[in-house]
């Protein structure tokens, strides 16, 4: 059985045009207690950790198994060993963060510099997050640690108006563990790339619908490799039979020239951690090299129930979740190509600069939408368009990214799934896919 | 942490009322108010015949609102109800209220101590989690066993839940609801050889477990995973359109900006104050929010200022009537709340539940639509209706009005229905609601909503043919 206790400490800030419109600080206590017989499992969580409670909670997780207290130990379990506790040079990150008035002054700097550089604005927003939780882990195979990990992410939205014409858009910048992030933030450079992007999109034409090549820009563009492909390699999916890729380990899925990465390693990168939600240390995992399937992400159930080996996978939104594999920082690798070679051997296609959210469904159907894409007309880019949908069947498109570019950046996101919504990166480098269906007009 | 089990169990809320206003008082705070809310959960999920998983949770969480001396507003939350919980709880929102935003200051509703609508909501006792085991395992044999193609249940859940809800604050308002709760969802995967597997689903609300309509659900998820199973693609143009209930209530709830007084006020609605008056649909469709429909199961009786909910008419003849509001909006609109906001620092606004139909007197569009007839659509492309729509979450731009959706659905050539393979569907709301040619069929009640099917005209419809 495993144990998972939490505290959290949550404040978001909200900055319309050049007021604070909503400070919300939240803070909270539970714990996540969950039993495993055979394949099966009952998980319960609660907010109530007195003894009494912690009690209830474990005897209706035991019930659903059919067992009740007192348990014979079993699988050799000799009591908890020494704590490995991550956290230990934590303790001081909360503190370390900006204070409101600190973190509310940024925030006005964003939505003021969003004034100096835009036209035809309608609303300036800036948003801030700052996400806290101290979290500790006890398992009956001897897993016993605690970390703390710390979140922020700070983003800047725009709605432009000039007419009928109206554009909205935003970005979102975050890192993990870096109690100076706000400090740092650079609001002129983010002002000035929503407000070019605003100003670009305000008068673009909708989007001819067809099937086209598309190029697809770095950072946020992982999220393409995300949705398309990256869930199906978490063994929740291998269990649920909603992957197409389960028997395929060292079999080709994607095209020569890809490979994918997923890791929690990568130094104040959303997705990065000491230790996940179950104990474990997260790995570099190569989940696709030069096209050929390597391994899945996995959990402890995912472990017991699919026998693809743990990965450091297991993560959670909170207590009241049990754990999942899920992904972490999930990206493309580099290829040789600069970005233009890839933009010069399209004739008429789509370039994709800036993505917005998207998902995908039981068969592996993706969709994803387009926030900022330009015309391809015989290898460069022309006008911009919106009302973009990239829509398409991951078996399907994975073998169709033929060329990646030399220039790989990350972006941080948030992952909704079956474990709840969690923090991660995606990225890649400048990517071609040969043929897509595009959504439009 | 002290135990906070005699609040989990169920909330007093006297005891919360005291204890708040005895704590208020130490820390010199006059006003405030609070939401609070406890709940049981149980559920389990199924995978070809074993349990997969079985879930139990106890959540308990309150946010807590104080004015301070200069009359600005500060709040906090947390799950921790024990006292030193809402002692650290009402020091942070004090100290929030610092930066409380002078511009829009909310105030108490002054319908927080009106009288609560009536609702029919039985109490039900929980079913015991083996009991809820049973049930869904049957009903995923019940449902693998309707199709040879059906090879698994990916996607299900049998869930319960008791809750109990409060809004208290300084002036003496206390308003409280119990409500018992249970869900079923089903949805299949079904593979032909040769051919790409489809998926479909259906989804039951009640107030008990025991009350479910088990066998109707399993009935409905088969018949639309099996309706997908012969799929062709389509080509990409302009299409007569029929929008199922649930698909159109999506849309539109995916576009409630434009009722949403909140969102006029900020900026990001197509609706401005002086909409009110405007033909925003054809000069026959009707919207109302009405969570008191009996229909709707787990109605709530106010919202998270206090206020009642009611019934409220959006759209009449097609033309837009009144906006949904908070305290705030209503009071910057001169009129009153309608009992469709939450709590927090920027309080939000939202729908509670739509029905959706022709406007009394008016004839109600086009009469007498049948997808199936021949010749339904009028042209040799066919009609597509849409069944359910996709990631909304992306492919809508509310402030923008504008939409690009996945969607799965069927393409009706001379009355025969055939699946369409993949597709999207795109266009602009305002365009949409003045392009509806009427309405086929009684309306149906769904989960989160009351509509007929919807024929609109001209749609665009990108498909791999």
């Amino acid at each position: 059985m495993e144990v998972f206790l939490e505290r959290s400490d949550h404040l978001g800030l909200l900055a319309e045009q050049d007021s604070i419109t909503s400070v919300s600080p939240a803070f909270g206590a539970g714990a996540g207690l969950r039993v495993f017989l055979g394949d099966r499992d009952g998980f319960v969580s609660t907010n109530d950790l007195s003894a009494v409670g912690l009690r209830a909670a474990l005897e209706q997780a035991l019930g659903m198994l059919g067992l009740v207290l007192p348990v014979q130990a079993g699988g050799g379990f000799d009591g908890l060993p020494e704590l490995r506790d991550f956290a230990a040079t934590k303790e001081g990150w909360l503190q370390a963060c900006p204070s409101l008035a600190e973190a509310t002054s940024r925030l006005l700097e964003g939505t003021d510099r969003l004034q100096a550089h835009g036209q035809h604005l309608q609303v300036r927003r800036g948003s801030y997050a700052r996400d806290w939780q101290e979290v500790l882990v006890a398992a009956s195979d001897g897993t016993f640690a605690r970390d703390v990990r710390l979140h922020q992410s700070v983003g800047l939205n725009v709605l432009a108006a000039d007419g009928d014409h109206r554009a909205s858009l935003g970005r979102r910048y975050g890192t993990s563990d870096s109690p100076d992030d706000l400090r740092r933030w650079d609001a002129e450079a983010a002002a000035v790339d929503v407000c070019s992007s605003a100003g670009t999109m305000l008068y673009a034409d909708y989007v001819e619908a067809g099937q086209f090549p598309v190029v697809l820009a770095n950072r946020f563009g992982g999220v393409i490799f995300h949705e398309a492909c990256g869930h199906l390699l978490e063994t929740t999916q291998v269990e649920r039979a909603t992957t197409p890729f389960a028997e395929m380990v060292g079999q080709p899925i994607a095209h020569p020239s890809l490979t994918a990465i997923d890791e929690g390693l990568t130094a104040a990168a959303f997705g990065s951690m000491s230790m996940d939600d179950e104990g474990m240390e997260p790995q570099r995992t190569v989940l696709i090299e030069n096209g050929i399937l390597q391994r899945f992400l996995s959990d402890r159930a995912g472990e017991r129930r699919t026998g693809h080996p743990r990965t450091g996978s297991g993560r959670r939104q909170s207590h009241a979740f049990a754990a999942a594999s899920r992904m972490r920082n999930t990206f493309i690798a580099a290829g040789p190509h600069t970005p233009e070679e890839l933009i010069a051997s399209v004739d008429r296609g789509l370039y994709c600069k800036s993505m917005g959210g998207g998902s995908v469904g039981p068969t592996g159907q993706f969709n994803f939408a387009v926030e900022e894409g330009y015309l391809i007309e015989n290898g460069t880019l022309t006008k911009p368009v919106k009302g973009a949908t990239l829509i398409g069947d991951a078996k399907e498109v994975m073998p169709r990214i033929s060329m990646c570019a030399n220039d790989l950046e990350l972006a941080a996101g948030f992952c909704g799934s079956v474990s709840g919504s969690i923090f991660v990166t995606v990225g890649q480098p400048h990517i071609k896919v040969d043929t897509i269906t595009v959504g439009g007009r | 942490m002290e135990s906070t089990e005699s609040l989990t169990a169920s909330l007093d809320a006297e005891v919360l009322r005291q204890r708040l206003a005895s704590l208020a008082q130490a820390e010199g705070v006059r006003r405030w108010d609070l939401g609070a809310s406890c709940s049981s959960d149980t559920s389990v999920q199924v995978d070809r015949g074993e349990a997969k998983q079985m879930k139990g949770a106890q959540r308990s969480a309150i946010t807590l609102r104080v004015w301070n001396d200069d009359g600005l507003v500060g709040i906090t939350s947390t799950s921790d109800l024990s006292d030193a919980g809402l002692a650290r709880a009402l020091a942070g929102a004090r100290d929030a209220s610092a930066y409380g935003n002078v511009d829009e200051i909310p105030d108490f509703s002054p319908l927080a101590t009106a009288p609560l609508p009536e609702l029919e909501q039985p109490l039900s006792t929980p079913l015991s989690i083996l009991t809820l085991l049973d049930t869904l395992r049957d009903a995923e044999r019940d449902l693998l066993g309707r199709h040879p193609a059906i090879g698994t249940v990916p996607y299900n859940g049998l869930a319960q839940r008791s809750s109990d809800r409060l809004y208290i604050n300084s002036d003496g308002a206390c308003r409280q609801q119990r409500l018992s709760t249970a869900s079923l969802y089903l949805y299949a995967r079904a593979e032909e050889a040769g051919r790409k597997p489809r998926s479909s689903g259906a989804v039951r609300l009640a107030y008990g477990a025991a009350d479910l309509d088990v066998a109707g659900c399993v009935q409905e998820a088969a018949e639309r995973t099996i309706a997908h199973l012969d799929y062709a693609p389509i080509a990409t143009g302009r299409y007569t359109c029929v929008f199922s209930p649930e698909a159109f209530l999506d849309l539109i709830g995916a576009f409630s900006s434009l009722f949403n007084a909140r969102a006029v006020l900020d900026g990001v609605s197509l609706s401005r104050r002086e909409s009110l008056g405007e033909q925003l649909a054809v000069p026959f469709l009707s919207l109302h929010d009405n969570g008191l429909h009996p229909a709707n199961v787990g109605a709530a009786a106010f919202d998270g200022e206090g206020t009642p909910t009611c019934r409220l008419s959006l759209l009449e003849g097609g033309v837009l009537r009144h906006f949904l509001h908070s305290e705030a909006t209503a009071r910057a609109f001169g009129v009153s709340p309608t009992g469709h906001a939450g709590l927090g620092a920027k309080v939000s606004v939202g729908p509670d539940w739509f029905e959706i139909g022709p406007t009394p007197g008016s004839g109600g569009g086009a009469p007498g639509l049948d997808r199936f007839a021949a010749g339904a659509s009028g042209d040799d492309r066919g009609l597509v209706v849409i069944d359910s729509l996709s990631a909304l979450h992306a492919g809508v731009k509310a402030s923008q009005g504008s939409f690009s959706l996945p969607f799965d659905g069927w393409l009706v050539q001379d009355g025969v229905p055939r699946s369409i393979e993949a597709a999207t569907v795109a266009g602009d709301i305002r365009t949409l609601l003045k392009a509806i040619l009427g309405f086929e069929g009684p309306a149906k009640v769904t989960p989160d909503g009351l509509c007929p099917h919807v024929w609109v005209e001209g749609l665009s419809i990108t498909g791999d043919a």
